[in-house]
């Protein structure tokens, strides 16, 4: 669908119906989209939302880009995202829960799932099992990053549809960004971090506020996680310290279950 | 080449009628490491007393004054069925930068070599250069100092006015006739013979105090002899290929280049962003075919390019000594330690 008379560079652009989804979340990426007032007009202006629970109270089915935000964890969840697959001509995953599980997926490392139902849950009938990101169910064509997401990356990612834009992410960790910020190293202060090994696109959020990365974006292409294991140690970082971080947002598992495993092989 | 003498209290006086009219920047204390060892960095400074200049060594280089960073090389404003271009160098007014140690100065005469040379000027670079005033100050060598290797611990050029403390003055050394004319704003002294004495013995106090030493004979020979060297692998295999190295080095220019477009649709930009040849992209081209990519050959044409290619055109090489790469290098990567490691006969 065109967007009436708007233009870039003399070319007329599409202004595609976009539909916001929630899954297992906190919701907190979508309210990320809302929360930046200053750019809300011009973010309306590109893109038609037909679908926003969090946002308005009309609904659609028809729109071509899906932003879909949260994990999932139940059967009826599985339809609800195989409905929306089928709908959508794009199909995003909105933020950690959506790309790696997020901090829900912390339940899979429970050895007993029917344990952890009947402590969080208590008697109450809750259908819940192992939590997956959306990829596991469906196929994702785009993924963006971060628990939660940087409003100013999503709407890159929009503008960059809308233009026809290539969309890319950087490669490289989070210590760019860090550095070029000028942030003092928190290994300079005794802290850990998974900056060196976690993609970029954050502008370091969390270390620029003194707190060390938690990987909530994943790895960054080729991260060297031996060296990020051996300096962490070097550093009397402990290895259940090194795996709170790896774990919590699920985006390392590879190499979390595979450190590990490597631990229970060494104290059985 | 022209000395004064200055008390001490006469520069607080300087820095005063320079800060009143003029953007300063220079060493300020930022915090304290786990160790208690204090933390320095380059930034804006309106009081004297906020000034560091004894400072042991900033984090970060006096870099991003002349190379930001992040720098928009041209905006676009595009209309109907037209656009625009918009060039700023984004350098909107003089700068005094008040207390540069050698090895810093050493960096910018080296970029200058690159970025004001005749092949390929950059005028961003060169507009905030041409535009800063530069007054250097001695250093206390620290450990991991080896700019005397680099042939980077004495600042012959490339600075207004060069200061060295001498206990109750300063020893200045005059380059230009606006560091001369700040100076009439002031009480100066010509030196006596004592204050020579004096400056002798600082500098013979100040040589005593380098123990990092890098063996630079027939380097370049050895660096070509050992391209396939294992040594590299090794180095490779520690390198987190964050950026850190390129990030505080004082003479790592390379970038990239992005254009965006923003919401509305009516403006863009052309950004360059520092990059560093040790990131995993570095020399992926289009069709998304990577020249480089295992992080150890990354890590060995960094060494070639400060340490072989730059001597040979231009008889010095890229790196000045300062130290701060292995210095913040995570996995402990350091200059002296790789190129002991490639001249080693073992």
């Amino acid at each position: 669908m065109l967007n009436s008379g708007r233009t870039y560079l003399g070319v007329p652009v599409s202004r595609p119906k976009v539909g916001f989804f929630d899954f297992s979340s906190c919701e907190g990426c979508q309210l990320q989209m809302v929360n930046n007032e200053s750019t809300l007009l011009d973010f309306l202006a590109l893109v038609q939302i037909v679908n926003f629970r969090e946002a308005m109270t009309g609904e659609s089915d028809d729109y071509d880009i899906a932003f879909v935000e949260g994990s999932i964890t139940r059967p009826d969840e599985v339809d609800r995202l195989q409905a929306i697959r089928s709908r959508a001509k794009v199909l995003v995953a909105l933020g950690s829960c959506a790309c790696f599980g997020g901090v829900n997926q912390l339940k899979n490392r429970f050895r007993d799932l029917p344990w952890v139902k009947e402590t969080v849950y208590g008697g109450a009938a809750v259908e819940t099992d192992v939590v997956r990101p959306l990829h596991d169910v469906v196929t994702v064509d785009l993924m963006i990053y971060g628990c939660p997401v940087r409003k100013e990356e999503v709407e890159k990612v929009v503008t960059n549809i809308a233009i026809g834009k290539e969309i890319a992410y950087p490669k490289y960790p989070v210590c760019m960004e860090c550095k070029a910020n000028e942030n003092i190293c928190l290994f300079d202060l005794g802290e850990a971090c998974l900056g060196p090994v976690t993609r970029a696109g954050c502008g370091a959020w969390c270390p620029g506020s003194r707190a060390g990365c938690w990987g909530c974006r994943g790895p960054a292409d080729d991260p060297n996680m031996e060296q990020m294991k051996r300096l962490m140690q070097e550093r009397g970082i402990s290895e259940e310290m090194i795996l709170d971080r790896l774990e919590c947002f699920g985006g390392f598992c590879e190499f979390s279950d595979a450190l590990r495993a490597e631990m229970s092989k060494e104290n059985p | 080449m022209l000395f004064k003498v200055i008390a001490k209290e006469e520069l607080k006086r300087l820095f005063e009628l320079l800060a009143s009219s003029h953007t300063v920047v220079g060493p300020v204390k930022t915090g304290r490491d786990r160790t208690g060892l204090p933390l320095y960095a380059f930034d804006e400074v309106e009081r004297f007393e906020d000034l560091s200049l004894d400072y042991a060594m900033t984090k970060i280089p006096a870099k991003r004054f002349f190379l930001p960073y992040r720098e928009d090389m041209a905006v676009f404003e595009m209309r109907k069925d037209d656009w625009n271009k918009k060039v700023d160098y984004n350098m909107d007014r003089p700068r005094i930068f008040f207390g540069m140690h050698p090895c810093d100065i050493n960096a910018l005469n080296r970029l200058d070599k690159v970025l004001m040379g005749e092949t390929y000027p950059m005028p961003y670079y060169i507009a905030k250069r041409q535009n800063t005033v530069i007054i250097g100050i001695d250093c206390t060598p620290r450990p991991y100092c080896f700019c005397r290797s680099m042939a980077a611990d004495t600042a012959l050029h490339g600075f207004d006015m060069f200061l060295t403390d001498i206990g109750e003055r300063y020893f200045a050394e005059i380059l230009s006739d606006t560091a001369f004319n700040f100076l009439r704003l002031i009480k100066t002294a010509e030196p006596a013979g004592e204050d020579h004495v004096l400056y002798k013995k600082a500098a013979a106090a100040r040589n005593e105090r380098f123990v990092t030493q890098v063996d630079t004979t027939d380097l370049m020979k050895i660096l070509d002899m050992e391209f396939q060297s294992d040594v590299w692998k090794q180095w490779g295999d520690k390198c987190l290929s964050c950026g850190t190295c390129s990030n505080v080095c004082p003479t790592c220019y390379c970038y990239s280049v992005e254009a965006t477009v923003d919401l509305k649709l009516t403006t863009a930009r052309k950004t360059k962003m520092l990059y560093s040849c040790n990131l995993i992209d570095f020399a992926e081209v289009a069709g998304a075919h990577n020249f480089r990519p295992e992080r150890h050959i990354r890590l060995k044409y960094r060494y070639y390019h400060k340490h072989r290619g730059f001597v040979e055109a231009y008889e010095e090489s890229l790196c000045v000594g300062c130290g701060r790469c292995g210095e913040s290098c995570l996995a402990g990567i350091t200059v002296p330690e790789v190129i002991a490691s490639v001249r080693s006969t073992l």
